[in-house]
């Protein structure tokens, strides 16, 4: 009896989040995987539900959407190699190095930005990058040249592991504060170098903070349009700018709705490989 | 001088050891001590007596303020963990949660290069010892703590060191769990010949496995003896409190004279003591039966002076408390404390 009721509790607390994501989230999603075998009539520009594959083929066929696909790909792969790199060390020094308040004001000063808006950060790097910007105006005073990165895919890498570069510090910061000191005793006191002690203790173990920044890093890249549209250059789109202009401009949703499959897949695909190296265990 | 160094040296040599952490606070006010090659050392105190920051400078965790480390005579003080031949048994275990027991216990032999296929035979050997062969592959996280002990034995055994410490290793184990380990502990180490170097804060354990025993107190050592000596010549207050229970009174002379609860007997209120005896005649305070023993405590109004008897639980069936009795113990087994 009481068992009934208590499960019968757990359904009515469940149902309603549960009906509103399959309604809306699930049902969309469903939506545009069916939209994306759909085409749009060329003569009235109507979208008319006839089966096809002609927007996958298209996907395929045509190189400037391939070329699109590996640079969206390729940076949010390099945004995500930088940001390891660049976490590492705050990382290594907030979790293991400092005082709890040092570490506090660490970690705040990390997070700060991100009270901001985004929008009004990646206007900032315009002005920083910026033919008469900020570091132009450093390396004159500095007798250096002037760099011209701006609207480029430098400018894109620069900017995007500026946005995401604490994502991936305090996941990574928090698998470094969970390595108990003991297991770094243990390895120096079976020989270990402490050079050894990273590659073989502290490097491993923190793997798992590494795959859930990059779940920001990488997976998060992959869906970006805005960034590539501010301070990306004519040959920066990204898959989503695509998508953006299919839907808005031409009024081509179903081969928009076929390339989002597609990146649906890629972030589909990452997704079960960060699970494989414990992104999401414990938090 | 190296093979000055490895014949006839001490295994341990500690001089003039101070630390203090962070504010000034002392915690090791000045260590001296000397520990044989292939003995069961165990340094004993209290929490925050300075017993395993001792054992960490032993093994290069922490480095002193002042003072000597020494190991088979040679100055290792300055020297970091990995370039001092001992290994160590962690409170925690220290297990590697991402290795296999395999692994965790083969690390050190991967470290130094040893081939993959003596490593992996010597680390099966060692699991062996501990009866733990046949679930090599598992992980740490899949084992119970008695079996995570057991790993963290075997790791620290397998390298050959000459010398292991031992903090506090079977503090996290039950009692049955932890009597079988004192055995354990115990013959390894006779078969091995290896020195132990043992920290702890129970002194039964202290006393019923180890050859010498160092007693640790704010940061200095209050006595080195054998468990006996400590026992039975305790050299201060601390050291008779803290090992064995015991009950103290203020003697004539102002010395004070140490007595063990086990050469106390109790007499019927007027009893006449002999010429080798002495007596303290009061009323029974506190009765606890213990099972073998039953366990009672004597306290004269007057003074306000209390002892302690242990007596047979079958000749302790008429006391009760609130009752007039004799405390009486033979004047030789009362020993004068020092100091």
């Amino acid at each position: 009896m009481t068992g009934g009721r208590k499960l019968l509790g757990h359904v009515a607390l469940l149902l309603p989040p549960f009906g509103w994501l399959t309604l809306f989230y699930l049902g969309s999603l469903f939506i545009l995987l069916l939209s994306a075998f759909w085409q749009v009539d060329p003569m009235s520009g109507d979208v008319v539900h006839d089966w096809t594959l002609d927007n996958f083929r298209l996907l395929v066929s045509d190189a400037t959407y391939r070329i699109v696909a590996q640079r969206t790909i390729g940076i949010a792969a390099l945004v995500t190699v930088t940001d390891i790199l660049l976490a590492w060390p705050l990382a290594y020094v907030i979790a293991r190095k400092v005082g709890p308040r040092l570490k506090l004001t660490l970690l705040v000063l990390v997070a700060l930005p991100l009270w901001s808006s985004m929008l009004a950060r990646i206007y900032a790097w315009r002005l920083i990058l910026g033919h008469d910007g900020v570091l132009n105006w450093f390396l004159r005073a500095a007798g250096l040249p002037g760099q011209s990165f701006a609207f480029t895919n430098v400018a894109l890498w620069l900017v995007f592991s500026y946005l995401w570069l604490p994502f991936m510090l305090m996941p990574l910061v928090s698998a470094l504060e969970r390595i108990p000191a003991s297991l770094l005793d243990a390895a120096g006191d079976m020989g270990a170098t402490p050079w050894q002690t990273f590659r073989t203790v502290i490097f491993p173990l923190a793997i798992p903070g590494m795959a859930a920044g990059s779940v920001f890093t990488f997976a998060v890249t992959l869906g970006e349009y805005v960034t590539p549209m501010l301070v990306g250059g004519a040959g920066s789109e990204f898959i989503g700018n695509v998508v953006y202009a299919n839907v808005g401009v031409s009024g081509n949703v179903p081969f928009a709705a076929a390339f989002s499959m597609v990146l649906l897949v890629v972030i589909g695909a990452y997704m079960l490989v960060a699970r494989r190296f414990g992104a999401f265990e414990g938090a | 001088m190296q093979d000055n160094a490895t014949t006839g040296a001490m295994a341990v040599g500690l001089s003039g050891l101070t630390k203090s952490y962070d504010r000034g606070r002392p915690v090791l006010k000045g260590i001296d001590l000397e520990i044989c090659p292939g003995e069961f050392f165990t340094m004993l105190g209290p929490s925050g007596s300075g017993k395993t920051t001792t054992l960490r400078l032993i093994g290069g965790f922490e480095l002193p303020d002042a003072g000597q480390v020494t190991l088979l005579g040679r100055d290792v003080t300055r020297l970091p963990p990995y370039q001092r031949d001992v290994n160590t048994m962690f409170q925690d275990y220290a297990l590697f949660p991402h290795m296999s027991l395999r692994d965790n216990v083969a690390y050190g032999m991967k470290i130094r290069g040893v081939g993959a296929a003596e490593r992996t035979e010597r680390a099966q050997q060692a699991l062996d010892m501990v009866h733990l062969d046949a679930v090599s592959d598992r992980r740490p996280s899949q084992l119970s703590g008695g079996q995570r002990q057991r790993v963290a034995l075997a790791r620290a055994l397998v390298n050959k060191p000459k010398l292991i410490l031992l903090d506090e290793p079977l503090g996290a184990l039950d009692l049955k769990l932890r009597r079988e380990m004192q055995v354990e502990l115990k013959r390894i180490q006779k078969q091995t010949g290896i020195t132990f170097v043992y920290v702890t804060h129970d002194q039964e354990e202290a006393l019923s496995m180890s050859d010498r025993i160092a007693v640790f107190s704010e940061g200095v050592i209050e006595q080195v003896g054998t468990p006996q000596e400590l026992y039975e010549r305790p050299a201060s207050r601390f050291v008779a409190r803290f090992i064995g229970s015991s009950s103290i009174l203020g003697g004539e002379h102002g010395c004070a004279i140490l007595l063990r609860p086990e050469d106390v007997r109790m007499e019927p209120h007027g009893y006449t003591p002999t010429p080798d005896e002495d007596i303290l005649p009061g009323v029974v305070e506190e009765i606890a039966y213990l099972g073998p023993v039953t366990r009672c405590q004597v306290q004269r109004m007057e003074t306000g002076a209390c002892v302690t008897a242990m007596v047979p639980s079958r000749t302790a069936r008429t006391l009760q408390e609130g009752m007039a009795v004799v405390a009486v113990w033979a004047k030789d087994v009362a020993y004068p404390l020092p100091r």
